[in-house]
């Protein structure tokens, strides 16, 4: 198991994926795994970048120690992985809201719900939990 | 990412190379936004590129409905992982892709 953790802004983006992709690389996950693990943990840390933290009533998210930790777990054979992330911000479970119509024209479709749409596509499992005052969302990928 | 573009009259060629993710799709965005005038045709050339993620799905959407106003846009040269992306997300029946 490893664990890291990161102070929740979107520039430490390819810090949290570098530190994913060496985990991954070790396991010999091949590399049609690791961009399903890159797109969902983009899609999961952003939002957390974005919406854990808010700047409220003077508040900067700077201030609150505004932090997303990644915790990563081979599975059994190395041949899957449990990647869970957690922030102590906002409760909020973003696998709460309905899939976006991708059926939909350009004009008709609105981009709102497509990133955590992908990350269900892409993971063999996601959940979501409230832990501790904790935000804990896992991520599981089989291969 | 790379952005590299060329314009030949009214057809402005994008050929895209790298990741087009949270960190660059506001760089994608910003360069439509001033290079879309007088284009009746923009093409997206995907061959070096090796990533996307729904922060330049949204660049890509918005790019269609603003060509959808002003004349037409394709993508081509798409790797399989980048139309497997298009495929679930249905992109690929909103996008045009050779």
């Amino acid at each position: 198991m490893q664990e890291r953790t990161f102070e929740a802004k979107k520039e430490n983006l390819t810090d949290v994926l570098s530190f994913t992709e060496a985990f991954l690389e070790q396991m010999d996950c091949p590399p049609k795994a690791v961009m399903a693990v890159d797109l969902a943990l983009e899609e999961v840390y952003v939002n957390v970048c974005f919406y854990a933290y808010p700047d409220v009533e003077g508040v900067s998210p700077e201030k609150k120690d505004a932090t997303a930790t990644v915790v990563l777990k081979a599975g059994a054979d190395n041949r899957s992985v449990q990647i869970t992330l957690k922030d102590h911000g906002v409760p909020y479970n973003p696998l709460g809201k309905n899939d976006p119509d991708i059926t939909l024209s350009a004009e008709q479709r609105d981009i709102g719900g497509l990133g955590i749409f992908l990350v269900k596509k892409y993971m063999d499992d996601v959940s979501y939990e409230y832990r501790g005052g904790e935000n804990c969302l896992t991520l599981t990928k089989n291969w | 990412m790379k952005i590299n573009k060329t314009q030949n009259e009214g057809v402005l060629t994008i050929a895209l190379t790298g990741r087009l993710d949270t960190m660059t799709a506001p760089d994608l965005d910003a360069e439509l936004k001033h290079s879309l005038d007088d284009v009746a045709e923009l093409v997206f050339d995907m061959k070096e590129l090796q990533y996307i993620s729904s922060a330049g799905l949204r660049v890509l959407l918005s790019a269609q409905k603003a060509m959808n106003k002003q004349g037409s846009m394709k993508v081509i040269n798409i790797s399989d992982e980048i139309r497997e992306i298009f495929e679930v997300t249905g992109f690929i029946d909103i996008l045009t892709i050779e």
